[in-house]
């Protein structure tokens, strides 16, 4: 009997573990997350828009039919990634993924402050390789750290009324999101 | 042989309460983290960089996006003010004031997410689609027939989720109260 109420403990113990274990092994064993689910359906280090969310073709859940969407998915082995993105009338903003859908990065229009939306991104590394002046001379060149090699740049523009939504998809479709393949300019 | 037999009983249980465990809080959520204002419900920091384990567990398992901080902040809610779910055949009125925000957008989900198919093609409202009272205060009925005003179709399916996102808000990892965010009642109003 005791036996059996040992085993009982020890199990659900084990079973704590097991559960832990699970859980933090979820985000990288999980084969229909979003990063896998918009692989086959997007470009590399370039923008690709997304079709508009109905009931029968959503590639993901819980999109927002409000907006236009439109997706780069980016591997920063190739070098730097520079991102423009062209303000729309509403409200336009762009949010950063790791891999793991860790959303580590969010920038709105208004942050922003300008017509377009600029940015660079880049790993950590690669930060750290930028010559110092031009850090400090290019002061309003906002550089993003990406945690990951990979993840993914979601570009998002608002219509709020149905008819504006022609609009806020042409305006992602004038973004763009390429690999920085000049060198950054040597130091002075 | 009875050392072996205890064992694997033991192992057995590990797994099933482990993995069970692991299943629950990924389908269901948890409260870690949670901000809870009448029915609705948000986890601001599924939009940083320091989400929790379970919440990007959750969100690997379902596929989503979560929305980022710096873009705004997601209530959602699977029951109205008095707990009863929300039934697509019943009446339901959602009612008042959202919190300060450039922008907001209220949609109806089914159960896993999708939008529900409906002949106008509505699917929710953004704030500026919305008619207003002349105090500024909204009313938008959720029914599966078609109602006067703010009408947001459910198809009649029978549960449903509402989204309420807000863009650009000061909404977020340091609200608490109904004072800070002041968000609309949900009340069921009839069910035939």
């Amino acid at each position: 009997m005791i036996r059996l109420v040992f085993t009982i403990i020890a199990g659900v113990l084990l079973g704590g573990i097991v559960h832990l274990v699970s859980v933090l092994a979820l985000p990288r064993i999980a084969t229909q997350d979003a990063y896998s689910r918009l692989t086959p359906m997007t470009k590399l280090n370039a923008v690709t828009p997304l079709a508009l969310a109905d009931p029968n073709n959503a590639p993901m859940p819980f999109m927002d039919p409000a907006f236009a969407l439109a997706i780069c998915r980016y591997d920063l082995s190739g070098g730097s990634i520079k991102l423009t993105v062209p303000v729309s009338q509403a409200y336009t903003s762009v949010s950063f993924y790791t891999r793991n859908e860790v959303a580590y990065y969010a920038i709105n229009d208004r942050s922003a402050g300008k017509k377009v939306i600029e940015l660079d991104l880049m790993t950590e590394a690669q930060h750290n390789e930028l010559p110092e002046d031009e850090d400090v001379t290019a002061a309003d060149r906002l550089i993003i750290d990406s945690p990951t090699a990979t993840g993914l740049i979601v570009l998002k523009a608002l219509a709020p009324e149905p008819g504006l939504m022609p609009q806020a998809q042409a305006t992602l479709a004038a973004s763009s999101c390429k690999v920085q393949t000049e060198p950054p300019p040597a130091k002075r | 042989m009875r050392l072996i037999l205890i064992t694997l009983l033991a192992l057995i249980i590990a797994t099933a309460v482990g993995l069970g465990a692991t299943w629950m809080t990924a389908t269901r959520g948890t409260d870690l983290g949670t901000l809870t204002i009448g029915a609705w419900t948000a986890r601001p920091k599924t939009g940083t960089a320091d989400v929790d384990p379970y919440s990007r567990a959750t969100i690997a398992r379902s596929g989503e996006l979560p929305v980022g901080t710096g873009d705004g902040v997601a209530f959602s809610a699977t029951s109205d003010d008095r707990k009863r779910p929300l039934d697509g055949r019943c009446d339901v009125v959602v009612s008042g004031v959202t919190p300060a925000a450039r922008f907001w957008t209220l949609t109806l989900y089914d159960q896993k997410g999708r939008l529900v198919a409906n002949s106008l093609q509505r699917y929710g409202f953004t704030s500026q689609e919305i008619i207003r009272g002349a105090d500024g205060a909204f009313e938008i009925r959720v029914a599966s027939r078609s109602r006067a005003g703010n009408w947001l179709p459910t198809g009649g399916i029978e549960r449903y989720a509402l989204m309420l996102r807000l863009y650009d808000t000061p909404v977020g990892v340091a609200t608490r109260t109904q004072r800070d965010a002041p968000m609309p009642s949900i009340a069921t109003a009839g069910c035939p």
